[in-house]
């Protein structure tokens, strides 16, 4: 098993017809995933590799299609729109790959998704791959390997270290979740945790985190009370200077707030195995196994 | 994006939020002119630099006549202000505000924000005003009043009242107090800022409500649909390379050691910095090449890292992905020949098309240190310099 993505996952692409979103459609159906129809607005009709359909909105896309998961490539100033378009279609899986949308329009947006029956991963995340059955996401396919560790993280190529070292290991991954490295997002650690908790081909969790807000500190408390699988967790920027944003929106120290030791720290006293160095996730998680 | 006070004041004139009468000054010689035109018995001086904490470290100074106020002027322009807020090296003041004086009350503070385990706006406020918020919340955690703002109905009258009441705001300023904090509301959403905090907010003599400060954070992702704020950035405020490197929308952050690194990824370039502290060294920037750099990037990358003079080695950590090893090692080498590089290169290269990647390297004739994963790689430049 795997959580969020596999054989029955559906896609539909919106912004399909952009030079990123028609590569990287590609790719995940190149990987295996069933790509089933794209969505840009204006150009419904069309058919793009060779026999993609795209329509002119979300719905009319599943309407045609039954796609049950969405992937959106659309510029940041559109893509809060893209994302409440798909959630009003009833698309069960939004995943928002677009990066440097305004923190208020995602303040409107979580509003609205909270009490849809829609779940959002992201923005400005990598996406979702289970290994072996279905991609969705700019991640490299190559990298990873069907196994039993699940992933989450709000990075994407330090995501991708900790992928290459484990499957160096021989160490393959049931799901590795980017939930992204914005100040909100649509799912966060502890939506994840949950998955994976009760996905019974996971066997260890690894968990990567970066400075700014205190979501790695609410999960650390919420695994001490609710997961009985062991947890690997590293944050990024350890030395990272206060109050200045590290590439992503959301890793920033403010008002003595989200600094690397503070989260390592609560993280180590529920339990989790916190390594200091980025280099050992993969031999720390391969211990637990 | 952080703006100046000043700035900041003009937002709030823009939404009806109240603000002392201001005029800016860039020399001393318009010093007294201004305090005249003001007219008030005592004005007060403000270094305009985009750094909280001025008042402490000299840059906010009352003046009793307009030659005091020339006189101030000319202290605090040109001076280097050193706050908590600006690290060791300060900052260089090159505007002033002059300010009417007035008699204050009471100074309160007041605060809006994204908060993140909500999701929401939240506004913070609080009777300890003229006191740093973080000093107010570990010392006094119940004097702080935090309301979270829904989206749909934002602030109506009867939140902004609660407020008011909870901050002892009462009569003729009470009735003041709610179409501020209503007004600071719009302010906050229309303008996409993602901070803005007043401190102090002050309640005059005679009742008046007003913002005496204005610190205020717009958010960047929305500078594109905000073309009048976005004249707001004052390119003095930056670091020259910040600037360099946001031309080429390369994400650079300048920092204090000798080992400069280029990695493509926010997390893995912090997670970079971390393995070098951890290996002994200390690494001189932050610089996310992003996950579609192309070879031109890769270049402008690479003198951006060398014109800063305290680099002793560069460090590249790659993990290719959208991002092809060979076009890194590319753009590597083609950057090495053209800025005829003289200080240690340590490579570590992996994910897509690495072999061919490599193989480049190679090929150049040029002597690159190949690292074998990030700890091997960090070592290798933290060798490489002593």
């Amino acid at each position: 098993m795997s959580i969020l993505v596999d054989e029955k996952t559906r896609l539909l692409v919106q912004g399909i017809t952009g030079r990123e979103g028609l590569f990287h459609a590609g790719q995940c159906r190149e990987y295996g995933t069933h790509l089933v129809a794209g969505v840009t607005p204006g150009k419904g009709g069309q058919t793009v590799m060779d026999d993609v359909p795209v329509f002119n909105t979300v719905k009319q896309a599943v309407d045609k299609t039954q796609a049950n998961a969405t992937m959106i490539f659309v510029p940041p100033a559109f893509a809060a729109d893209a994302i409440l378009e798909a959630a009003d279609a009833g698309v069960p899986l939004i995943i928002c790959i677009s990066e440097g949308i305004p923190v208020y329009d995602m303040v409107e947006v979580y509003d609205y998704i909270k009490d849809s029956g829609s779940r959002l991963i992201g923005p400005n995340c990598p996406g979702i791959i289970s290994p072996g059955k279905c991609k969705i996401g700019i991640m490299p396919a190559h990298i990873h390997k069907k196994g039993n560790v699940g992933i989450i993280s709000r990075s994407g190529t330090l995501t991708y270290e900790a992928v290459g070292q484990l499957t160096a290991l021989g160490i393959g991954q049931s799901t590795c979740v980017g939930i992204g490295g914005d100040p909100i997002i649509g799912t966060r650690y502890i939506d994840t945790l949950k998955l994976f908790q009760r996905d019974r081909t996971t066997k260890a969790i690894c968990l990567i985190g970066e400075i700014g807000g205190t979501a790695e500190e609410e999960a650390a408390y919420f695994i001490k009370k609710n997961i009985t699988k062991p947890v690997v967790g590293f944050i990024a920027g350890q030395t990272a200077p206060p109050g200045r944003r590290m590439g992503h929106a959301g890793a920033i120290i403010s008002g003595g707030q989200g600094t690397a030791e503070s989260k390592m720290k609560v993280m180590k006293k529920c339990g989790i195995k916190v390594v200091k160095s980025p280099a050992d996730l993969g031999k720390t998680i391969a211990r637990c196994l | 994006m952080n703006i100046h006070e000043y700035q900041g004041k003009e937002l709030f004139r823009k939404y009806n939020v109240p603000v002392p009468n201001g005029i800016l000054i860039h020399d001393k010689s318009e010093a007294v002119r201004a305090a005249e035109e003001i007219g008030t018995p005592v004005v007060v001086v403000k270094a305009q630099i985009h750094a909280g904490g001025r008042g402490k470290g000299g840059g906010v100074k009352l003046a009793k006549s307009p030659q005091e106020a020339e006189q101030h002027a000319g202290d605090i322009l040109g001076m280097t202000l050193v706050t908590h807020q600006t690290g060791p090296k300060g900052r260089r003041v090159r505007k002033v505000l002059i300010e009417e004086g007035m008699e204050i009350a009471r100074e309160l503070y007041i605060s809006l924000l994204i908060d993140r385990q909500t999701s929401r706006v939240m506004i913070m406020a609080s009777e300890a005003g003229g006191m740093e918020i973080e000093e107010v919340a570990a010392e006094t955690p119940e004097k702080i009043i935090t309301e979270v703002i829904n989206p749909v109905v934002g602030v109506k009258p009867y939140l902004a009242r609660k407020i008011a009441f909870a901050l002892n705001i009462k009569g003729e300023a009470l009735k003041k107090a709610v179409p501020f904090i209503m007004n600071l509301y719009q302010c906050f959403v229309k303008e996409d800022l993602s901070m803005l905090e007043i401190n102090p907010l002050v309640i005059t003599g005679d009742d008046g409500v007003l913002a005496l400060d204005a610190k205020i954070d717009i958010d960047d992702n929305a500078l594109a649909r905000h073309k009048d704020t976005q004249e707001f950035r004052d390119l003095d405020e930056e670091d020259p390379n910040e600037i360099e490197a946001s031309k080429h929308n390369l994400n650079y952050i300048q920092l204090d050691g000798n080992i400069g690194c280029m990695v493509n990824g926010a997390g893995l370039a912090m997670a970079t910095m971390d393995i070098i502290k951890h290996s002994g060294g200390e690494p001189a920037n932050f610089l996310d090449v992003g996950g579609g750099a192309n070879e031109e990037q890769i270049e402008n990358a690479f003198r951006i890292l060398v014109s800063d003079k305290k680099v002793k080695a560069i460090l590249i950590n790659i993990f290719g992905g959208i991002l092809r090893c060979d076009i890194l090692a590319a753009g590597v080498v083609a950057a090495t020949k053209t800025i005829n590089l003289q200080i240690p290169v340590v490579i570590r290269m992996e994910g897509t098309n690495m072999a061919e990647g490599h193989q480049i390297l190679k090929d150049s004739g040029l002597n690159f240190i190949i690292g074998q994963g990030m700890k091997d790689a960090a070592k290798k430049a933290v060798q490489a310099i002593q």
